[in-house]
């Protein structure tokens, strides 16, 4: 037996894969404003997997080096979001969000600024609209580029005590046209899992309420 | 003749939320739901559907490329796709097969136009 059958139900699953759904195809249309190519999406991935197993499911899919922009989100339930991406793409996403206004040079001076400002309007519109619909604020930390590989990614606390285990949901995107993919990911411990569970059960009472 | 409304998602709490949304403001309609594109084209090969409510990022073929299908099938069929994925080319899409948009999270409210709009033209056509 997993983990994710004691703490999520059915439906509860579903309702939060449909409220990641919400908030990264919002998001997605704000990244296709900034780059001006349509950006396309997976269907999410919800899964309560150790840390070992969340940077296992990345590295599968990624051996190279990797970059991400990190925003930490904290309220009622708490964690981290990543807007993640091989290096090798890291310079065609500045490339594309500066509308190739930009020199050679001077697009990588500004390589990390707008790797941040990339991230914080990705995350941002993903965790907003998940916020509105739980009826629930976060704050959301300043974005940090960093590069490394996954398991630097995604340790959250070092020495937490949930035994390691995380909620995490990953989205692929792509870029069309553009050599340009990756993902976006969030991960949540287990006491943040415990009060997103309330705050999915609430929601599905209100959405479902008198059907 | 009855109504009867196809939805199409692979989120049973987003087909709940749509179902109460229909039941709201047409209460007379029949209800089918499917939970991907495969589905829905077997409701649609079993029985006569009027109006078809599809999602648009589901496992499979995605609810733009069921639309353009069912367009071929029933020209005049009211179909919406709906989806917060809001992006230029997917509402271009969603026009050029003739399908209305309708911004998820869904509300009564976003779903008034379509149902009122399709109720409209089902009574047109019938007369």
């Amino acid at each position: 037996m997993s983990p994710q059958t004691i703490l999520l139900d059915d439906l509860e699953r579903d309702a939060l894969t449909e409220l990641v759904n919400i908030g990264v195809s919002r998001a997605a249309a704000n990244l296709r404003k900034m780059v001006g190519e349509q950006v396309l999406l997976s269907v999410p991935s919800v899964e309560v997997v150790s840390r070992e197993g969340a940077t296992t499911l990345i590295r599968e899919r990624e051996s190279g080096e990797l970059v991400a922009v990190r925003q930490d989100f904290e309220g009622v339930f708490s964690g981290r979001a990543l807007l993640i991406f091989p290096q090798t793409n890291s310079m065609a996403l500045v490339h594309a969000v500066t509308g190739g206004a930009l020199s050679s040079e001077d697009a990588a001076e500004m390589e990390n600024e707008a790797l941040a400002e990339t991230g914080n309007v990705v995350l941002n519109s993903c965790l907003a609209t998940m916020a509105n619909m739980l009826q629930r604020p976060l704050t959301m930390s300043l974005p940090e580029v960093i590069r490394g590989d996954g398991s630097m990614l995604f340790n959250l606390s070092p020495g937490a005590s949930d035994g390691g285990v995380v909620l995490f949901l990953y989205i692929n995107f792509a870029i069309n046209d553009r050599d340009i993919r990756g993902y976006i990911a969030m991960l949540m411990d287990l006491p943040s899992l415990q009060a997103l569970k309330g705050l999915i059960a609430d929601f599905i009472e209100r959405v479902v309420g008198g059907a | 003749m009855g109504t009867t409304v196809l939805i199409v998602d692979d989120s049973k709490l987003a087909r709940i939320v749509l179902s109460k949304a229909i039941t709201a403001l047409q209460p007379d309609w029949v209800r089918l739901e499917a939970g991907n594109a495969d589905e829905a084209i077997a409701a649609f090969d079993g029985q006569a559907i009027d109006v078809v409510i599809l999602d648009y990022n589901m496992p499979g073929r995605d609810g733009l490329a069921l639309a353009e299908e069912l367009r071929e099938r029933f020209p005049t069929m009211p179909i919406a796709v709906a989806t917060a994925n809001v992006q230029d080319e997917i509402i271009a899409r969603a026009r050029a097969a003739n399908a209305t948009f309708i911004a998820k999270p869904v509300t009564e409210d976003g779903m008034r136009g379509f149902l009122s709009g399709a109720a409209l033209r089902l009574r047109s056509a019938s007369k």
